[in-house]
């Protein structure tokens, strides 16, 4: 019965898109737009209007309270993306404005949650109402402050089951999980970035040696090799006093170097071969000099665009680490931890919304950045002419 | 090459404007090209690179590359208006009667599928004929294109092809459903003057022989002479003169086709012989060398003085570049020695002093891979001046723009570019510069003009003459384009198969009696003479030209 009414739709669809195609021609006269629409590119469009037609629909329900959110959030965040960019078309020197201009919106969004995140992370302590580890009143106060659903408008965002401000930890954990991703990524880019030039630029034993390693590094999954060397760093902590963070640190940016040393191999291995780095050593320059002079400022492109990539896989991994309670450690704030934390609170969902929404809140924040830095790094592909069409 | 402007016309291209997109506007590439084609006729276009050559050629298919639009007037084919033509009315036409050959075959044959598949996809698509009679026809087609075993060269793979056979395959494929009318876009630019002459001879014997259409689009002039029925030059987008060929090659009318004529006339002056008790400035003696275990020189000896220049020259494959690496040390040789006035080089470039190093610079064919695309001009020119000879801030920037006024470019205007901001000449121009800058005795110029249009490539020809003879310079240059060696060269080293076949001076050179293969270079040269090609077929033979007369020797 499913598969008929599916298959009879798909049908319909078909039939609008051919008539859609049909009157179109005929009230556009000879204009190339219809006249040379495939059948394939009429379908998309009707499928698309279909699909918009059943968002609106839904949103008007009354039990649809998540989507309705997700479409506020989604409008909010494309104003805010739009008035950004047209702030930056005409604030500005001539270089950025021109940079504005040419930038698609979702990059404009990027960039702009990219910012409002460093802020954020950098002057938590200003911002956050209280501390993170300050322990309030009321556990479990519900979250969007409206005393009749059990909220309270001290704690905007509510409460979790000991009562601690959500928002305040929240906002520490920004500080907290992106910094310690921010650092990490650049070790992991230090250490990567520095073997793979010269793996490339010297060859030979030492790009075998090195090359080898990395293979058998990247043949172990990383999560599960995380999990193992973080077991054992937890005992070494101890001993050594060490905080554990730093191990994590370390061994994040020791795992997710070796994808970075396969990239800086690749794109140095495409540059060495040109006819200026051979001018260079013909010349009798030093190695330090070819690596950061001549090799470096070609490789900046890609391996920017890699930083980005990299960025939001160290971060997904500290909070599946936090998660899984090796990563950051209570009573820091860290939005892994808090999704753990809240995370039976997601039961509720079907009866009390805004009870469950206190899980997603952190999830949520890990997924904005993550796509923020992906919409930003696409861009820097696409201008460094990796994905042009 | 009878008069076909009675005939019927096929193509007429009314007054067209393109405009590209460039950052931000719409500027206009093409400004106003006009012609008529007739059929069975073959209109020459030629102009120097940017001067909108390719984007005509396919804007004759109704056809314009991403960023690039049709801003005005019209394409008329067979009574079709191509600009205004839906895409389905395109698309019976494209490929089936308006066939399109490109430069690269390499790049442009789909390197998964063999061959012949990819010559029947077209006559299937299009329903001239069915797969069993397209392959027929195919090997038919490679027959007459003569190339070697018709019947299986299609079942083979590109990569398993060479470079002048693909480009014929090629041309196989653009006939494989007899279009009235076929592009070449530059089809031997990127071949040996030997692979050329074959692919020239098959491509007008197809041409007649199907009585075909073609837009010919080509720089080189001694090439279009053979090929077209008319000429047509463009120069910045805009036309200059159009005539039929014997008239165009005979009177051109405007300064810039004349210009253009007078390119080949530029030879120096022959120099004196060096004395004979003289140390010559590098002097390869008897080197072989090898990558891995294949060995690609076999003995190779040459001397080069002081102040002269000698020219290296070979088919592509023949050694020369490697000779090259050898030299500076590179690739180090498995036997021989090579000396610097008089004194023994090491072997690898890593052992050698800095001085040894300053004594033997390198001009590269690609400018642009050439240059370090991040850095400027000045910090291009500057690190060698900083490196040898130690000079900084004041008197290093004083020496940049006394080097930037020897290659004729001025210093406020270009210290401060990329490489990026330079057109082609400028940028080998800023390649000579850095390797003057080291204050050598002698350099290595490794096909610099090949790259460039021919006017450019007189300048550079010109300007690297001027230094030579201010700076007492040395040069080696590699080349495969004899009328360069007639330019500039006081010797000549013919290799092939990396031996030495034949070496002397210039004059020696170019008169006879030659070696086989010297004669067979010579002979291969395009001449600016419209029965150049049909005199050479009549006089040699069909078996007695390119690659299959390579294979006799």
């Amino acid at each position: 019965m499913i598969v008929l009414t599916i298959l009879a739709g798909v049908a319909g669809l078909l039939a609008a898109a051919w008539a859609f195609r049909a009157i179109g021609r005929a009230a556009a006269g000879g204009r190339p737009r219809f006249r040379d629409m495939s059948f394939g590119e009429a379908f998309g469009w009707v499928f698309a209007a279909a699909a918009l037609a059943f968002g609106v629909w839904l949103y008007l329900q009354e039990g649809a309270v998540f989507f309705r959110w997700a479409v506020q959030g989604f409008v909010i965040f494309s104003v805010a993306a739009w008035v950004f960019r047209t702030l930056g078309r005409h604030v500005g020197t001539e270089a950025t404005r021109k940079l504005f201009r040419q930038m698609p919106l979702t990059a404009a969004f990027g960039i702009l949650v990219i910012l409002i995140y460093a802020v954020v992370a950098i002057f938590a302590g200003v911002i956050a109402p209280y501390g993170q580890e300050q322990v309030l009143a009321n556990a479990n106060v519900v979250a969007g402050g409206n005393p009749a659903l059990g909220g309270d408008p001290a704690f905007p965002l509510g409460t979790d089951q000991i009562g601690r401000d959500i928002l305040s930890r929240l906002i520490y954990g920004a500080q907290n999980t992106v910094g310690i991703a921010f650092a990490t990524t650049c070790l992991a880019f230090a250490l990567g970035g520095t073997f793979g030039f010269l793996a490339a630029t010297l060859g030979g034993w030492l790009d075998q040696v090195l090359s080898r390693f990395v293979d058998v590094l990247m043949a172990i999954p990383s999560l599960i090799f995380a999990l193992l060397l973080m077991t054992i760093a937890s005992v070494w902590a101890n001993q050594l006093g060490v905080p554990l963070t730093v191990f994590m640190v370390v061994i994040i940016a020791v795992i997710d170097s070796t994808r970075v040393y396969r990239l800086a191999r690749a794109v140095a291995g495409n540059i060495v071969v040109m006819d200026y780095i051979e001018a260079a050593k013909l010349r009798g320059e030093g190695l330090g000099y070819l690596i950061f002079k001549e090799i470096l400022p070609n490789a900046t492109a890609p391996l920017l665009a890699e930083f980005g990539l990299r960025f939001c896989f160290v971060f997904l991994t500290i909070a599946s680490l936090s998660f899984l309670g090796v990563g950051i450690q209570p009573p820091a704030a860290d939005w892994g931890t808090m999704v753990r934390d809240l995370a039976q609170f997601i039961n509720y969902a079907q009866f009390a919304p805004q009870a469950a929404i206190t899980p997603l809140l952190a999830a949520g924040a890990i997924a904005l950045l993550t796509v923020a830095v992906n919409f930003v790094v696409d861009w820097m592909l696409f201008r460094s002419s990796g994905l042009k069409e | 090459m009878t008069d076909k402007s009675h005939r019927d016309r096929l193509l007429r291209v009314c007054d067209l404007h393109l405009e590209g997109r460039s950052d931000e506007e719409w500027i206009p590439i093409v400004k106003g090209v006009s012609f008529d084609l007739h059929k069975g006729e073959v209109l020459g276009l030629i102009g120097e690179s940017g001067a909108g050559k390719s984007t005509v050629g396919l804007a004759a298919m109704g056809f314009t590359r991403d960023g690039v639009r049709i801003a005005g007037g019209s394409v008329e084919f067979d009574g079709v208006d191509l600009v205004n033509a839906s895409a389905d009315v395109k698309r019976n036409l494209l490929g089936k009667r308006i066939a399109y050959v490109a430069q690269s075959a390499a790049a442009s044959f789909n390197p998964a599928h063999k061959i012949i598949d990819q010559h029947t996809e077209a006559p299937v698509q299009h329903g001239v004929e069915g797969r069993a009679d397209s392959e027929a026809d195919a090997m038919e087609l490679y027959a007459r294109l003569r190339l070697p075993n018709p019947e299986e060269i299609g079942f083979r793979y590109p990569h398993q092809v060479s470079g002048g056979q693909l480009q014929r395959a090629m041309t196989a494929m653009a006939m494989s459903c007899r279009p009235d009318l076929i592009i070449f876009d530059e089809p031997t630019t990127a071949l040996d003057v030997t692979t050329q002459i074959e692919v020239l001879a098959a491509i007008r014997k197809i041409v007649e022989d199907f009585d075909t259409a073609a837009i010919y689009i080509t720089h080189d002039l001694a090439v279009v002479a053979q090929m077209a029925d008319r000429i047509k030059v463009l120069l910045k987008g805009e036309e200059v003169e159009e005539a039929d060929t014997r008239t165009m090659l005979s009177s051109p009318q405007q300064d810039y086709t004349k210009s253009l004529w007078a390119v080949r006339s530029f030879e120096r002056p022959a120099k004196p012989a060096p004395a004979v008790d003289a140390v010559p400035v590098i002097s390869v003696n008897g080197i072989t060398a090898a990558y891995g275990t294949v060995e690609v020189l076999h003995d190779v000896s040459f001397d080069i003085h002081a102040g002269r220049t000698v020219a290296v020259v070979g088919e592509s494959g023949s050694g020369k570049s490697t000779a090259a690496r050898c030299i500076t040390g590179l690739l180090p040789p498995v036997s021989g020695q090579i000396e610097l006035e008089g004194v023994p080089l090491p072997a690898d470039y890593r052992q050698r002093s800095r001085d040894q190093l300053r004594q033997v610079q390198m001009i590269y064919q690609m400018a642009d891979t050439a240059l370090n695309p991040r850095k400027t001009i000045g910090e291009i020119i500057g690190r060698p001046v900083q490196f040898y000879g130690r000079m900084k801030g004041k008197g290093k920037r004083a020496r940049v723009e006394e080097l930037l006024d020897a290659i004729e470019m001025p210093p406020a205007q270009y210290i401060d570019r990329l490489p990026s901001e330079l057109s082609g000449g400028q940028k080998q121009r800023v390649g000579i510069a850095r390797a003057l800058a080291a204050d050598p005795k002698f350099i290595i110029c490794d096909e610099v003009t090949s790259a460039l249009d021919q006017l450019v490539a007189e300048g550079i020809l010109r300007l690297l003459a001027r230094l030579q003879d201010e700076l007492g310079l040395s040069y080696m240059f590699i080349t495969h384009d004899l009328a360069t060696v007639r330019a500039i060269a006081d010797e000549v080293v013919v290799m092939k198969d990396g031996r030495v076949v034949e070496q002397g001076g210039k004059r020696d050179m170019f008169q006879p009696p030659h070696h086989p293969y010297t004669d067979l270079l010579l002979s291969s040269v395009p001449e600016m003479d419209p029965d150049w090609l049909t005199d050479l077929l009549a006089e040699r033979g069909v078996d007695n030209i390119g690659d299959a007369a390579v294979d006799k020797m």
